[in-house]
């Protein structure tokens, strides 16, 4: 009986692998709810690498299984292998193969990072933003706590669609040792939570108190670190209304794996008669607020009218601040 | 003689400090070997240096074992119930350090480093002595000055201590560590500098370059790569240390610091560091795979110019570990290109060392099992980290568990595979005795098994939302995370058949002879364990490193007993 021919072997494993990395690269269940626009745009981007991967991992992991047992030493056999120590058509295709993928993964990488608005934050050298970028007048705008007027130039800005447009809100979220403070300077409400309407283009102007806390939201797929001085932003939509985690991602204390809050993407009618509650419910607040400077202030103090919005109780937040000063 | 050589030329196998010969001179000239009590002196001969790194680095990896399980029991639940949140950082934190510049670095580059490179070149020993010996002593200082940190809390700000964490926390402790990553630090560099001028200036004549060892190649490019990259580290180091004690502000922003600038400084250092800790592995790799395949390493030239590369671009690549932080979209993009394209040197390693397989015979040694077992396992490494290297992914996954998962595949799956490698493939070199097989076995399966059973969940955990350096998680993550925690049980139950093993061997291990594994290069050319100078006459070199095949290690006895060689 005749065998099959090599050549037929390796076309059937290679359609193989070809169709079970696409099913699993394009069907996997690894990344949680998409809730951003930018969240599509990093999920296709992975699913793209993730099939690449799949692929090469069978294609490397099979070989060598395959040559293992294939080339294993046999009982008795005390002799060497075959003497070849080299094809140099075979090395430059290895090396050539990934080199091009890579260099692909690379342009694509540029394609998204820029629709996700990557380069905005950057791309306005002569808009005010660029001040801030020397160090010393960054400090000072944090100083006289008035980074909510300095556009940040670090961060994931406006996509293409949205340059030049100013967002549709803005709300400066500033971290501390172990919270997340959420200011909304068109309204005047501070909350622990993140209120934001769907489909709205909303700016987070972050910016840090003590050491350097890092705003994640699984669900829209975006991260940038607060750091203490120097201002950054996050710029998106959110696609789809509910309640979504937000996490502190960079190590920021004992307590730092409890430092989450949650971002609550409001349909515009909830948003409107959120904002509308807040508003009178810190309004005599918002009088002392305008009246006193912060810095005058404890932190505890300082905290003191929005314990009920971060969920705790005022003296625990005393207690959280003592610990910490 | 030596000192009186006026002439430029670098004398040729003779240690140019030249107090070796004295020391042996002192006694009879056939002083054969040291005694025990020797391994815990300053000592200058590069095999007892080898020997007490690889030791006291083995001792460093059970404590730092040890937290890691620490780690893992208060990750089996989602609330901190097991650690105080601020000792579970400091477990956190030196967990890393310890691993790291305690283990990794001083036994792959230190402990192999030291032992091999004179034998495998044909010289007597390294070319500064007694400065490779001072390099191995400020090890256990830095050691000591890590374990008594914990008497002022440990350093809690994590292995990568950013500013301002690390200057409002624990601030004594902090500063003890940086004084033992400091010392680390000045030891790394004495030691590349020997390993640089012991590879140029000292192989045997008759040795051309393409006969180099590949672990030699891989030693030379490390140094290189350490030389430059780490007092960039020590400066940032300092000038945290400025901060904490001198009143300086250099990285505190309420008195016009900057906070990035230390990220610029760490990881110009540290992700070069990360090839510090693969790079020899890769050259266990080539020498341990070819000998226990019977076959010549597939393409000798590309992995050699392949280490130089990575060293090369690996220089530029250190931003991609900050793009959440700092830096503007320019950067983040071109950090991107710069990481992927290390990828590429990456795999020509990784698919010449699976082309050495085909057609080889090869022979499933406790050896051979780690090589294969690390083979598998940095393929996954080095496909999550391509993932992780382009910024609008790592935007997601940046400092979650997916990064933890990815770095345990590279370095445990990768560098401590290979250090188990080297010591299963070296043991009888440098013992004179066999290991168990049977246990080497069950060593291998636990590990293997150990470490995917760890740390595959974690790339889940981290794409799913679990951030990394927590000791509280969301309850939704608790059933992979206990996964996680039964897997690092296993691994630590691993350690026990390989310690049973290294110590039983060493006293009771059948005699293994010169060349137990009818390998190529020089180190088996001589005894087991080498006479304290290698060789009584200098070895000639009469064919390439990997020359399999071809005849060679046909003519070697199998079992050459000691008195054979006598």
């Amino acid at each position: 009986m005749q065998q099959v021919p090599v050549s037929l072997w390796t076309l059937v494993a290679g359609i193989v692998v070809t169709a079970i990395s696409i099913w699993i690269g394009q069907n996997n269940t690894l990344m949680p709810v998409q809730a951003s626009l930018q969240a599509p745009l990093v999920d296709g981007f992975f699913n793209v690498m993730f099939t690449i991967a799949i692929a090469l991992f069978l294609v490397v992991e099979g070989t060598i299984v395959l040559f293992l047992i294939q080339f294993r030493r046999r009982p008795g056999d005390d002799t060497d292998g075959v003497p070849i120590e080299g094809n140099l058509p075979l090395e430059v295709f290895w090396t050539a193969i990934p080199t091009v993928i890579v260099l692909l993964l690379g342009i694509y990488s540029v394609d998204v990072f820029n629709r996700m608005g990557g380069f905005d934050p950057a791309g306005h050298p002569h808009s005010a933003a660029h001040v801030a970028h020397i160090p010393g007048s960054a400090i000072a705008a944090t100083l006289s706590n008035t980074e909510a007027t300095t556009a940040p130039t670090i961060g994931i800005g406006a996509s293409p669609q949205t340059l030049n447009k100013p967002a549709d809100l803005v709300v400066d979220v500033k971290g501390i040792q172990y919270a997340w403070i959420f200011n909304y300077p068109d309204s005047g409400i501070t909350s622990g939570e993140l209120h934001i309407p769907v489909g709205a283009d909303v700016q987070l102007n972050l910016s840090a108190q003590d050491v350097i806390h890092s705003f994640w939201v699984p669900n829209f797929r975006l991260k940038q670190d607060a750091l203490p001085g120097i201002p950054t932003e996050l710029r998106f939509v959110a696609t789809k209304p509910g309640t979504y985690p937000v996490v502190c991602a960079e190590l920021c204390g004992g307590y730092h794996g409890s430092m989450r809050t949650q971002v609550i993407v409001h349909t515009p009618e909830e948003y409107n008669s959120w904002r509308t509650e807040n508003q009178i419910a810190q309004q005599q607040n918002l009088n002392q607020v305008v009246a006193v400077n912060p810095a005058d202030l404890s932190t505890s103090e300082f905290l003191a009218p929005h314990t009920h919005d971060m969920g705790i109780s005022a003296a625990t937040l005393e207690s959280v601040v003592m610990r910490r000063d | 003689m030596v000192k009186n050589m006026t002439q430029v030329e670098f004398p040729q196998n003779t240690p140019p400090e030249g107090n070796k010969p004295e020391m042996v001179a002192g006694h009879t000239s056939h002083l054969k070997a040291w005694k025990w009590q020797d391994y815990f002196t300053f000592n200058v001969d590069h095999k007892v240096i080898g020997i007490q790194y690889l030791v006291t680095a083995f001792v460093f990896y059970l404590i730092g074992g040890l937290m890691a399980i620490a780690l893992r029991v208060e990750l089996a639940t989602p609330e901190s119930d097991v650690l105080d949140p601020n000792l579970y950082n400091a477990f956190m934190t030196n967990h890393g350090t310890i691993m790291i510049f305690l283990w990794i670095v001083p036994s792959a580059i230190g402990g192999f480093g030291n032992y091999l490179v004179p034998l495998m070149v044909g010289a007597r020993d390294m070319a500064f002595p007694k400065l490779n010996a001072i390099a191995f002593w400020l090890n256990p200082p830095a050691g000591l000055l890590i374990l008594g940190s914990f008497i002022f809390g440990g350093s809690q700000s994590g292995w990568t201590a950013y500013p301002p964490l690390s200057l409002v926390t624990a601030p004594i402790a902090q500063t003890m560590w940086i004084l033992a990553i400091v010392l680390v630090g000045t030891s790394s560099i004495l030691g590349s500098l020997n390993f640089v001028i012991t590879i140029l200036m000292m192989k045997v004549p008759s040795m051309k370059w393409d006969q180099v060892p590949l672990f030699c190649w891989a030693i030379l490019a490390t140094s290189l790569l350490a030389l430059l990259s780490t007092p960039v580290l020590a400066a940032g180091l300092v000038l945290l240390l400025f901060d904490l004690n001198f009143g300086t502000s250099f990285f505190k922003p309420d008195a016009g610091g900057n906070v990035v600038i230390y990220q610029h400084l760490f990881w110009f250092y540290s992700h070069p560091a990360v090839y510090l800790m693969i790079l020899p592995i890769f050259g266990i790799m080539s020498e341990v795979i070819p000998v226990h395949a019977r076959k010549p390493i597939f393409g000798y030239k590309a992995i050699a110019y392949s280490s130089v590369a990575i060293c090369v671009v690996g220089l530029f690549v250190w931003v991609h570990h900050m793009f959440t932080s700092g830096t503007p979209g320019w950067m983040r993009m071109f950090f991107t290109i710069s990481t992927l394209i290390v990828a590429v040197p990456t795999g020509v390693k990784i698919f010449a060392w699976v082309a050495t397989l085909w057609g080889g015979k090869i022979r499933f040694t406790g050896a051979m099992l780690f090589a294969i077992g690390l083979l598998s396992m940095f393929v996954m490494g080095g496909l999550s980290g391509v993932t992780m290297g382009t910024a609008p992914f790592d935007v997601h996954v940046h400092d979650t568990y997916y990064v933890v998962g990815h770095f345990h595949y590279v370095l445990f799956g990768g560098s401590v595979f290979g250090i188990y490698a080297g010591i299963y493939h070296w043991f009888p070199k440098m013992t004179g005795r066999m290991l168990n097989e049977s246990l080497a076995r069950i060593h291998f399966a636990l590990t293997f098994i150990g470490t995917n059973l760890t740390f595959l969940p974690m790339h889940e955990l981290g794409l799913k939302g679990m951030p990394r350096r927590v000791a509280m998680y969301d309850p939704q993550f608790i059933d992979l995370n206990q996964i996680c925690t039964f897997g690092s049980f296993v691994l630590g139950i691993s350690v026990i058949p390989f310690a049973i093993n290294m110590i039983y061997s060493w006293l009771k291990g059948p005699l293994a002879g010169d060349n137990p594994w009818q390998a190529l290069t020089l180190e088996w050319t001589t005894s087991s364990p080498p006479a304290i100078e290698n060789w009584e006459v200098l070895p000639v070199v009469t064919h390439g490193p990997y020359d399999y095949g071809h005849g060679h290690s046909t003519e070697i006895q199998p079992s050459a007993t000691p008195e054979a060689t006598a």
